[in-house]
């Protein structure tokens, strides 16, 4: 029962939070409303017993990847009035593409059947020992080839970095 | 630089032991209110305008102070000595008004060197914090010793045979 | 009931370092320090306190109203969540119940820490950018830029010790270090790049780029006034608590002492002493701040950056491997 209400709670936290990153007027508080989200989604991890992922969300996105975009915002100073007004075309676009990504969500939960779903406190798979088990074991060469992905992508970011002569 | 300077590791730990050792050094500190701090015999402070010994006051207000003074921070108004009056004032001419401005004044010396009459002198006395501009200029009234002879104010240790000595060699070199 | 006892300690102990800091810094320059309030100045934090308190509550006219009160607040709540996760000594045991020294043992308590360690950072951001000052908002570059780079070395130097210990466990590695087999003797590499990094994560000097005085006249806190800036300063003060504990329980073998437990002790006055322990080592990791402190002039902001990548980080990974190696040799 008390679950219930902290469910509630961070749901209602999460969309609402969501949606001022939309609507806030000066990019900072998007950014920190974004990391808002990003924490009570954390919570749900830990509603899910997965207090691994719980903890690496909060690490890798919160405390990583929104304080750069916190850093870059704040580099770049953003005024609101400075944006230009996009073309009418684009927003026709947007509204197109927002409006099949949340077909497709509905279409899938509609055909989810929410009864099926197993209690996650006897699943016990979030848990960093069964975690890894799986992911060094049944995934280990998409694990692995993740993690490649990545090299890729750093080395990319260092050549991007480097000024000249590549 | 060698390997072994350019990580930095030794020097920083030179550097901790010698900040380490400082830790049982003697402390410098002046406890002030309950120790305080030992002057000098001969410190410069505040100035002093002398009585000679039958309590007379030295000065003769010929200025030669307030051409030495660097500062500039002397002022004198000079007056004559009336009859009957022989018992105030030693010489036949003497300062009716005399001003040392204190937030100018930078404890030289040289007024009291200058002075042909030994007058003035600097004493230990500090002079203290006001809150007004106008407090630190001081008159006679707060430069002229006490007539007092319990009072009087001991210049002897800044007045030595020395001194006199190379006072009286000088030639008032302020007069040429 | 612990959980209180030990935020109330954190928070005399935050203001005790604000005295013993200057005491420290007194003697290492051959001074007293303050010795007016009280006996040996014991009521200075008092009085410092007092001060703070009273001060004039100063907002600039420009700032973000809300979020410039967030920022302290949230440097202050984040800097106290940490010590929840570590191990302060062995069992209680009270009528026949044990009760662990411990708030809460969560199987992850040293990714935990982590997660609070990364979202510290938040709080210098958001108060730096929200005074709307360009020192402020400098510092705040600074600290979230300098945050990021040391929290790589410092996860890649705890690796080291989880993979020896088998376990994220915060008490699983107090307890695998029982009597001197202490993480530090196996790990002086990862011990020497946790405690930079650790100096750099709590911006204490020679990292103390957001804040310093002379080019950035206060850098994230400069607009802040009264208890405001009372709430940053202890915050400091609480995480070099919490991070000298961490030390203290990572390499230090936690409240573990050579022969402390072949005494004889009865449990609750061995929970004591060990407690005990476990706090002089934080006291000393708290000296060895100070003592840096007095001792090494300020970074500059490239070679903090330069020690950080390149040699920190690389120094980490090899420390990783070398580790990983040996451990599969000795299977």
């Amino acid at each position: 029962m008390f679950t219930q209400y902290i469910f509630h709670f961070l749901s209602i936290m999460a969309l609402f939070s969501a949606v001022m990153v939309l609507a806030s007027k000066k990019p900072i508080h998007s950014v920190l409303f974004l990391t808002l989200t990003f924490f009570s989604i954390a919570g749900h991890y830990v509603l899910l017993n997965a207090q691994f992922l719980a903890v690496v969300h909060v690490i890798v996105y919160a405390g990583a990847i929104m304080v750069l975009f916190l850093f870059t915002v704040m580099l770049l100073n953003l005024n609101h009035d400075e944006r230009s007004p996009k073309p009418m075309w684009v927003n026709i676009m947007a509204f197109i593409a927002g409006g099949m990504l949340m077909l497709t969500l509905i279409g899938i939960f509609r055909g989810y059947d929410i009864q099926s779903a197993q209690d996650p406190m006897t699943t016990q798979i979030g848990l960093v020992k069964n975690l890894g088990k799986i992911l060094y074991h049944d995934y280990l060469i998409p694990f692995e080839l993740s993690s490649v992905l990545f090299l890729t992508a750093m080395v990319g970011a260092v050549l991007l970095g480097k000024k000249e002569q590549i | 630089m060698t390997f072994w300077e350019r990580i930095y590791f030794p020097a920083i730990l030179n550097g901790m032991r010698i900040t380490f050792g400082h830790l049982f050094r003697r402390k410098t500190t002046v406890q002030y209110p309950e120790v305080k701090r030992e002057f000098s015999d001969i410190y410069r402070g505040k100035h002093v305008l002398k009585r000679d010994d039958e309590g007379r006051e030295r000065c003769t207000a010929c200025g030669l102070c307030a051409v030495a003074c660097p500062a500039e921070a002397i002022t004198m108004v000079a007056a004559e000595r009336k009859p009957g009056e022989e018992h105030l004032y030693r010489e036949e001419k003497y300062a009716t008004v005399y001003e040392i401005n204190m937030l100018r004044c930078i404890f030289c010396g040289d007024c009291e060197e200058a002075c042909p009459k030994e007058a003035i002198f600097l004493t230990k006395e500090i002079v203290k914090s006001e809150y007004e501009r106008g407090k630190f200029i001081y008159g006679k009234a707060e430069l002229v010793e006490p007539s007092d002879p319990a009072r009087r104010i001991d210049i002897s240790k800044r007045q030595t045979p020395e001194v006199l000595a190379f006072k009286k060699n000088k030639k008032f070199k302020h007069n040429k | 009931m612990l959980a209180s006892f030990i935020l109330v300690l954190s928070l005399l102990v935050a203001m005790y370092s604000t005295l013993i800091e200057r005491k420290v810094a007194g003697w290492f320059q051959d001074r007293h320090g303050p010795n007016r309030a009280g006996p040996w100045g014991l009521l200075q934090p008092l009085a410092d306190g007092a001060k703070l308190f009273f001060k004039e509550e100063f907002m600039p006219l420009s700032a973000d109203k809300f979020l410039y009160i967030l920022g302290p607040s949230l440097t202050m709540f984040i800097a106290l969540l940490t010590s929840a996760a570590i191990p302060w000594g062995p069992d209680l045991i009270i009528n026949g119940a044990a009760y662990p020294l411990q708030v809460a043992d969560v199987n992850i308590g040293i990714l935990y820490v982590f997660a609070i360690l990364s979202i510290g950072v938040y709080g210098i951001m958001i108060g730096g950018w929200a005074s709307n000052n360009k020192y402020a908002l400098l510092g705040a570059v600074r600290a979230s830029s300098q945050m990021i780079s040391y929290e790589l070395a410092m996860s890649l130097s705890i690796i080291t010790i989880v993979m020896m210990t088998g376990s994220l466990s915060m008490r699983e590695i107090v307890a695998q270090q029982q009597g001197f087999n202490w993480n530090i003797i196996y790990q002086p590499l990862g011990f020497l790049i946790f405690l930079i990094c650790a100096f750099a994560e709590t911006n204490r000097a020679p990292f103390d780029l957001p804040e310093c005085e002379t080019e950035l006249v206060g850098g994230y806190h400069t607009e802040y006034s009264s208890m405001k800036l009372g709430f940053y300063l202890f915050a400091e003060y609480i995480n070099m608590f919490i991070s000298g504990a961490v030390m203290a329980t990572l390499f230090l073998g936690g409240y573990h002492f050579p022969g402390l437990d072949k005494l004889g002790l009865s449990p609750n006055v061995f929970a004591f002493v060990s407690f005990m322990v476990l706090f002089t080592k934080i006291t000393l990791f708290g000296f060895i701040y100070m003592w840096i402190r007095w001792t090494l002039p300020r970074f500059r902001y490239d070679q903090l950056m330069k020690l950080g990548w390149k040699s920190l980080i690389p120094l980490a990974i090899l420390n990783v491997v070398v580790t990983g190696v040996v451990i599969l040799l000795n299977q």
